[in-house]
């Protein structure tokens, strides 16, 4: 402890907590609670290592229990937050340590007029009522640390008797639990918010919206905050937006696609013939109560950076951007010498819109977000990735920009998409001064037809396997 | 009407004029540290200029003093032209160039003509 204190620029001691996340978006899991903790500018040690044997559990170091339950407010991919008692490999290792563990811990929760219960929770093993009663017997004999009644329907304390077993998914899982943790609970996550914020209830829906959960996991590591900012220049129907605005954000989005952003798209629910009117970005946002966070949508090309303001700034830019087979990547063509067509009464003339390489995508959008993003905002946006020609020189870099995570989400064996968090840390020097800096891919690895052949090529054979009946992929996981 | 602050017409075009047909005033909560942090980024005469464009420039001062942050009532009058009036139906109109940019259901079309695009080689 001391020794950890050191390093720490903090004076607070740290006091031990314990996460426990669910079994989801695995990569993801560190990056959420680290960037959470950064914005609500307070210390953590985490200990990352306990997640590798496939554990859902983590011990985390927090000054205290306003940060722990700060934390807890805002992220989706944990599910509670406990304070830590202890920590062994059998139940009777806990009980040895609770019962030495300092009065001023113990007494405010486990005297004769707090009631209380115990939880028993294992991973990869089932247990018999029997086994976790004798568990919970073992923990409460008559001279156990407890001497409040038990409760089992809101009590005044609750806590949890955690068994970690090792399973590799080959052979069986291990008889003996490889971590056992004890703890008092102290606050759930944000589970509750991917049911509140589904999809499946949701509006306005596209054929790529994005689902609540990693719409929020993006807010989380775009640091949205209350009276931000933010835009999404591939905004569909705005599922981007949504979760941002619950972190109290305001929002504003284009898309090049006129009928979407008007509701004379097809409709993308199956069951829908066609989509009622006031199917919006805005309705999206109405739904949950956050009209007063809309902005704007605009139809636009978001390659076209000239019909924003110079000077003008987002406090985050958070985005999906096309690549996939689902929704068209266009940009209005330049052909040279093209002749005039007249706009007869503001009839909506749709221009012709060429392929949009995915590499110009995002060296357009790192070169967006470096001229309109404030110093510090956040530029969150998605990477395809055909995993076997995979290094990391395939993200575009921005002299202004920082890669500040970099999270992967498999979908197949062979693709997968990246989750990409940078920070601005430059100014940016306007296209005026010398040497503009430029965005950069230095190994682009959409450059040739062949990336976009193998990618596709893997999602359709993993759309022919579902509908034979294959394993189901996480779902609607690639746009 | 903060989007016509930070939006261009062709290339160079701002502010755009705005004609409206149809303009609504629609009820946002009011929320002071928004607007004040608004205020510090966008072109104030630029909103002046709209808020006039669409008749809701009524109680705006011509140019910003320093004070406004204090100042409750004006936060209120400039929460109201930047949020809550909202062109539903008309155009925007480009300065430099005259290319009008329809809006309907309050949904600004930025798009341009091939023609139009200048030529980027990016
Ligand atoms: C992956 S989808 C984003 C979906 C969105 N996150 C949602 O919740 O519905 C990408 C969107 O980019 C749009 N798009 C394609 N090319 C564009 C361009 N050049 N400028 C602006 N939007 C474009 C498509 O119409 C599509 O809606």
């Amino acid at each position: 402890m001391a020794a950890r204190n050191s390093i720490s620029p903090q004076i607070e001691p740290m006091k031990r907590y314990l996460i426990q996340f669910a079994h989801e978006h695995l990569d993801f899991r560190v990056q959420e609670i680290r960037s959470i903790l950064s914005l609500i500018g307070c210390q953590g040690i985490m200990k990352e290592k306990d997640l590798s044997d496939g554990s859902p559990f983590m011990e985390v170091e927090l000054s205290s229990e306003t940060v722990a339950k700060a934390l807890m407010q805002r992220t989706v991919l944990s599910k509670r937050l406990y304070e830590l008692w202890g920590e062994g490999t059998s139940v009777y290792d806990i009980n040895t340590q609770i019962k030495q563990l300092p009065k001023e811990i113990l007494e405010p929760y486990t005297s004769e007029n707090s009631s209380f219960r115990i939880v028993v929770e294992t991973f990869n093993k089932k247990l018999s009522t029997l086994e976790k009663i004798s568990r919970i017997e073992k923990l409460t004999e008559p001279d156990s640390i407890f001497y409040g009644p038990i409760k089992l329907n809101c009590p005044d304390y609750s806590f949890h008797l955690l068994e970690f077993y090792h399973f590799d998914g080959t052979s069986q899982p291990a008889s003996e639990p490889s971590k056992v943790y004890f703890g008092r609970w102290i606050a759930d996550g944000q589970r509750a918010r991917i049911q509140q914020y589904h999809l499946q209830k949701r509006h306005f829906i596209a054929n790529t919206s994005m689902d609540a959960c990693l719409s929020m996991v993006m807010a989380n590591l775009g640091q949205i905050k209350d009276s931000d900012f933010v835009f999404d220049p591939f905004v569909g129907s705005g599922s981007l937006l949504v979760a941002c605005a619950h972190y109290g954000a305001y929002v504003a989005g284009t898309d090049i696609d006129f009928l979407l952003l008007h509701a004379r798209a097809k409709p993308s629910r199956a069951k829908q013939k066609t989509r009622s009117r006031n199917e919006s970005v805005r309705s999206n946002l109405q739904q949950y109560g956050f009209e007063s966070r809309y902005i704007d949508v605009l139809v636009a090309d978001a390659s076209r950076h000239k019909m924003w303001r110079e000077g003008s700034q987002f406090d985050a830019i958070v985005t999906d951007p096309p690549y996939g087979i689902r929704e068209s990547a266009a940009r209005i063509a330049n052909v040279e010498n093209a002749k005039v067509k007249s706009l007869e009464n503001g009839a909506q003339r749709y221009p012709q819109k060429t392929q949009y390489q995915l590499g110009d995508i995002f060296r357009d959008l790192l070169n967006f977000a470096a001229q309109f993003l404030i110093k510090g905002g956040r530029l969150v946006y998605w990477l395809p990735i055909y995993k076997p020609d995979y290094q990391e020189s395939n993200i575009p870099q921005h002299p202004c920009l920082e890669v500040e995570s970099n999270c992967e989400q498999p979908l197949n064996s062979t693709i997968s998409r990246r989750l990409i968090t940078m920070v601005k840390t430059g100014e940016f020097k306007g296209p005026e001064s010398h040497g503009e800096q430029k965005a950069s891919i230095a190994v682009d690895h959409y450059q040739c037809e062949t990336f976009r052949q193998k990618y596709f090529k893997a999602t359709e054979m993993e759309a022919n396997e579902k509908e034979k009946g294959g394993p189901p992929s996480s779902s609607n996981s690639y746009s | 009407m903060l989007t016509s602050n930070i939006i261009k017409g062709v290339t160079k075009g701002f502010p755009l004029g705005i004609t409206p047909t149809k303009v609504e005033v629609k009820e946002v909560d009011f929320n002071p540290t928004f607007i004040v942090k608004t205020l510090t980024k966008i072109d104030y005469s630029a909103l002046y200029q709209a808020a006039n464009d669409v008749g809701h420039a009524e109680g705006l001062p011509e140019k910003l003093e320093d004070d406004v942050k204090e100042n409750e009532d004006l936060l209120k009058k400039l929460h109201n032209a930047l949020l809550q009036v909202e062109v539903i139906e008309g155009e925007l109109v480009c300065p430099e160039s005259g290319r009008k940019f329809p809006i309907s259901n309050g949904i600004p079309n930025m798009l341009l003509l091939e023609n139009e695009v200048e030529n980027v080689t990016q």
